[in-house]
């Protein structure tokens, strides 16, 4: 059961062979036995999961089923929930309750599931290893001296060592996709301005969006369809997107004559050769199962992790600075004046990743620098799109490596933060366009798990989806689990 | 290039010590020295992205929709006195 797929314990919900209590109480267990290795939660209320547990019975018996009944979900501590503390992981945030929901959670508590606590992330979502958490460092299961990515690196260890069968994330330039792939798991963005932002604590408003992290590609597609659609209150979400049948994409699980681009651009020099073979080798197997490989090229791809770190940046100075300790978060002791209050609690309140974005953003649109650094960013944002565009006149989808590398050793890319940037290299420029991306696992390197990325054009996870789950209707790289955290599949 | 770190801080409104303006000093710069990379490629005439998909800014009615949650919403603040933020005198 703790590996089940969340389908599969809908199933058995379904049948009548468990109960949400049942299942509730099987997590509450193991998050009990293995989180303090792990770290991967950082608030957990066992009575209160209980007790959503107990309800949701009770909605089962009296009037039915909803999408997600009784199904455990963790999510990510950067969403907005009325019970329980919400921090981002920040000190700035200690003890922060917010007063509403986001409406993701909303959405998710009205489909029926049962909310596991908060998970583990980079402060602020800013960085790529969960190591910046100012609740301590989280761990990847399947190596526990290393990283499990980030930053909703809480949500992908919970899912990998399955304290849960489920989470959610945010992904601004890879968070969701690049920890799936390091920890084993199946991760999806899906297109910007699909699901709404409102009352996810915001980084960079234009890159930033809310998806599932998942052990099967159907459980990613019954998360999605349940938390996505407009948002009267979030004017990013587009109201006339093009509506998915998201439960029947993943059913047709055949790939015969899709076009799939490989950009020769995300098969580089610094790739883990082992990444890349099994890459290649996932890449083959599509080939075997009917799908056309076209050699395409996307070239403005090498100026992706720059212009990102010009945009995300700038965004996040903005954003943070309602951080001022006026209306909520931390206020420093016995403020001199108003400008001590501000520079003091910010300094107490922020770590040292946070600050090094906001710095870099505040001067990138400094009185003098704006044209040469936010506006070419946004520039070279759009060359990074038309290549997209013009790639998806010749294909269907294109699939590249998630990462370029393993999990790395906690401590190992710290120092350097120009090196940990580059990290996400493959990720990026799918938030850049604002496209939907997912990855997948697909092999082993090193003994450590390597994700293949799905990219399609906006809009189109069905595409995604269909990919994704007809590769992993032929391969078992999804059912591998950390043997530390075995036990029956 | 030289970045005047304590300046920008200041327009960040984060104090700095010293020896932390000295850490980020060439943090910030190998950064800027990387994303300066962007001035080579040639964007004469491109427009710069404002949403990813073009999408045009809806408009709602302006309606009350969750009525009035002062409580509520105040409840985090560090400081309140009778439903006002109290901050640092500002004016002598």
């Amino acid at each position: 059961m703790p590996f089940s797929s969340l389908s599969e314990i809908k199933t058995r919900l379904d049948n009548g062979e468990t109960t949400a209590v049942e299942v509730a109480q099987l997590y509450l267990d193991r998050i009990a036995a293995h989180n303090e290795q792990l770290n991967a939660f950082v608030h957990l209320d066992a009575e209160h999961v209980l007790g959503q547990a107990q309800a949701s019975d009770a909605h089962r018996a009296k009037e039915g089923a909803r999408a997600l009944e009784g199904l455990p979900i963790a999510v990510k501590d950067i969403f907005c929930t009325q019970d329980g503390p919400t921090q981002c992981c920040s000190n700035i945030l200690k003890d922060f309750h917010a007063p509403y929901d986001a409406h993701v959670i909303t959405k998710l508590k009205e489909a029926g599931a049962v909310l596991v606590g908060k998970t583990n992330m980079d402060e602020f979502a800013m960085g790529s290893s969960t190591e910046t958490s100012a609740f301590g460092v989280c761990r990847n299961p399947w190596d526990m001296d290393r990283i499990p990515g980030g930053s909703s690196g809480g949500s992908a260890s919970a899912v990998a060592a399955a304290l849960t069968p489920a989470a959610l994330g945010t992904d601004t330039g890879g968070s969701i996709r690049q920890p799936a792939s390091l920890t084993g798991i199946t991760g999806m963005k899906p297109t910007y301005g699909r699901v709404s932002r409102r009352g996810i604590i915001a980084f960079a408003s234009s890159l930033d969006q809310a998806g599932p992290m998942t052990r099967t590609v159907k459980d990613a597609a019954m998360i999605t369809a349940a938390i996505e659609g407009h948002d009267a209150l979030d004017s990013t979400t587009v109201a006339d997107a093009p509506q998915l049948d998201w439960l029947k994409a993943c059913e047709q699980r055949d790939m015969k004559g899709m076009k799939i681009g490989v950009p020769k651009e995300y098969f580089v020099e610094g790739m883990d050769a082992e990444v890349r073979a099994s890459v290649e080798e996932a890449l083959k197997q599509c080939e075997a199962l009917g799908a056309e490989l076209v050699d395409i090229s996307l070239p403005h791809t090498h100026l992706a992790v720059a212009a990102y770190y010009v945009i995300a940046p700038s965004e996040a100075s903005a954003n943070l600075s309602r951080y001022d300790s006026v209306r909520f978060g931390h206020r420093c002791d016995n403020p001199e004046d108003l400008l001590d209050m501000y520079t003091r609690s910010r300094d107490e309140g922020f770590g040292s990743e946070v600050k090094r974005r906001i710095l870099t953003g505040t001067f990138a649109l400094s009185s003098g620098y704006y044209d040469a650094y936010y506006l070419k960013a946004q520039q070279v944002r759009t060359l990074i799109q038309q290549d997209f565009t013009q790639a998806f006149e010749k294909v269907d989808v294109i699939a590249t490596p998630t990462s370029p590398i393993t999990a790395f050793k906690i401590g190992e890319k710290t120092d350097d933060p120009l090196t940990m940037y580059l990290s996400d290299i493959d990720t990026i420029a799918v938030n850049l366009a604002g496209l939907p991306g997912l990855s997948q696992p697909c092999g082993f390197a090193q003994n450590l798990p390597v994700g293949l990325q799905w990219i399609a054009p906006a809009w189109r996870e069905d595409v995604l989806l269909g990919a994704a789950s007809a590769y992993e209707a032929a391969t078992d790289w999804h059912k591998h689990v950390p043997a530390a955290f075995g036990g029956e599949v | 290039m030289d970045i005047d770190v304590q300046k920008v801080a200041m327009l960040a409104r984060i104090r700095l010590t010293d020896e932390e303006a000295t850490e980020l000093s060439p943090q910030l710069s190998s950064i800027l020295a990387y994303v300066d990379q962007l001035a080579a490629v040639d964007t004469e005439g491109v427009t710069p992205t404002a949403h990813p998909h073009d999408a045009s800014m809806p408009l709602r009615a302006n309606v009350v929709t969750n009525g009035n949650r002062r409580d509520a919403l105040q409840a985090v603040a560090p400081k309140l006195e009778s439903g006002l933020y109290v901050v640092p005198k500002v004016i002598e």
